[in-house]
């Protein structure tokens, strides 16, 4: 059931999503994608560089983000382009309950080859945490 | 120390074939909670147009990431590692990475800034399977920060 280029319009909504992410979330994506950082796991070496707390990897929000867009396209292939900028790291405190990164997205613009450009909104604790995050996605 | 602008244009040797798996593709998806099943399933995969499973958009960093460490490295270049933070990351795919793949990184230095005493670069990672074709390109920013820098900023 993919989205039809001719079902959407600029500002057409894609349906927000909300991602958990907990001490255990990271430490599964620092063995998956090698990124070992002792930022993203260890309370004591983050606040002796100046953290706050743990932070997650600016990759994993990323990973994140674009569920917004894959999920509404069904084919994550659609994506051709995709970029973040990490404006603000997501702190992730060892509570029990961690953090809750959310995401919105829009229609910006309609390209050729029915193509459009998705812009994202990321937040965490009420703070943007992405900044500039867009998709190109080719849409049938 | 501003790093040397002459480093800008240069490119690195191609990094070794790293084998795509569906198994390490399996570990990446479970990894970002994605259950999407082009990612998990041949089959669906296949019903979207794919001979294999595919990876998700973010996957190409596994690979990018350590293909960078040739410039963090790089004893010429003098960066200080240890205060490396990812600033952006953009990718642009030609086709999603599939099981079966393998992918060599060619790794070129575009920019070198200094901003606020911040050492910026702009690096890019172009992904080729190892038959040639053009997969997929990874530009990020790396900021090596000042010594007295806001620490907060960034991954």
């Amino acid at each position: 059931m993919a989205i039809s280029f001719d079902e959407v319009e600029v500002g057409t909504e894609l349906p927000a999503q909300s991602f958990p992410v907990d001490r255990a979330a990271l430490v599964r994506y620092a063995g998956a994608s090698g990124d070992f950082n002792p930022i993203h796991w260890n309370e004591k070496f983050a606040l002796e560089v100046g953290l706050p707390d743990v932070i997650a990897h600016g990759m994993f929000t990323m990973a994140e983000a674009i569920r917004v867009v894959t999920d509404w396209t069904g084919d994550p292939g659609a994506v051709v382009e995709y970029g973040v900028r990490f404006s603000r790291p997501v702190v992730v405190p060892n509570d029990g309950v961690g953090a809750v990164i959310e995401v919105s997205g829009k229609v910006a613009k309609l390209l050729e080859d029915r193509r459009v450009q998705v812009d994202l909104v990321a937040t965490s604790g009420g703070q943007k945490v992405l900044g500039m995050s867009r998709a190109v996605v080719q849409l049938g | 120390m501003a790093l040397d602008p002459s480093f800008i244009g240069r490119s690195y040797p191609p990094t070794e074939p790293y084998q795509v798996s569906r198994e390490k593709i399996r570990e990446f998806a479970i990894a970002v909670r994605d259950p999407n099943p082009a990612y998990l399933d041949p089959e669906a995969a296949k019903a979207l147009g794919y001979s294999d499973v595919i990876a998700p958009p973010t996957f190409p960093v596994v690979i990018s990431m350590p293909a960078a460490d040739q410039v963090i490295e790089d004893p010429e270049l003098g960066l200080d590692f240890s205060r490396v933070v990812h600033g952006d990351q953009k990718f642009s795919y030609a086709r999603p990475l599939r099981a079966g793949d393998r992918v060599r990184a060619v790794l070129t230095i575009d920019n070198i800034k200094s901003l606020a005493g911040n050492d910026v670069l702009t690096v890019t990672a172009e992904l080729l399977e190892d038959s040639g074709e053009y997969l997929a390109k990874a530009t990020m920013t790396l900021v090596a920060r000042a010594a007295a820098a806001d620490e907060t900023k960034g991954e």
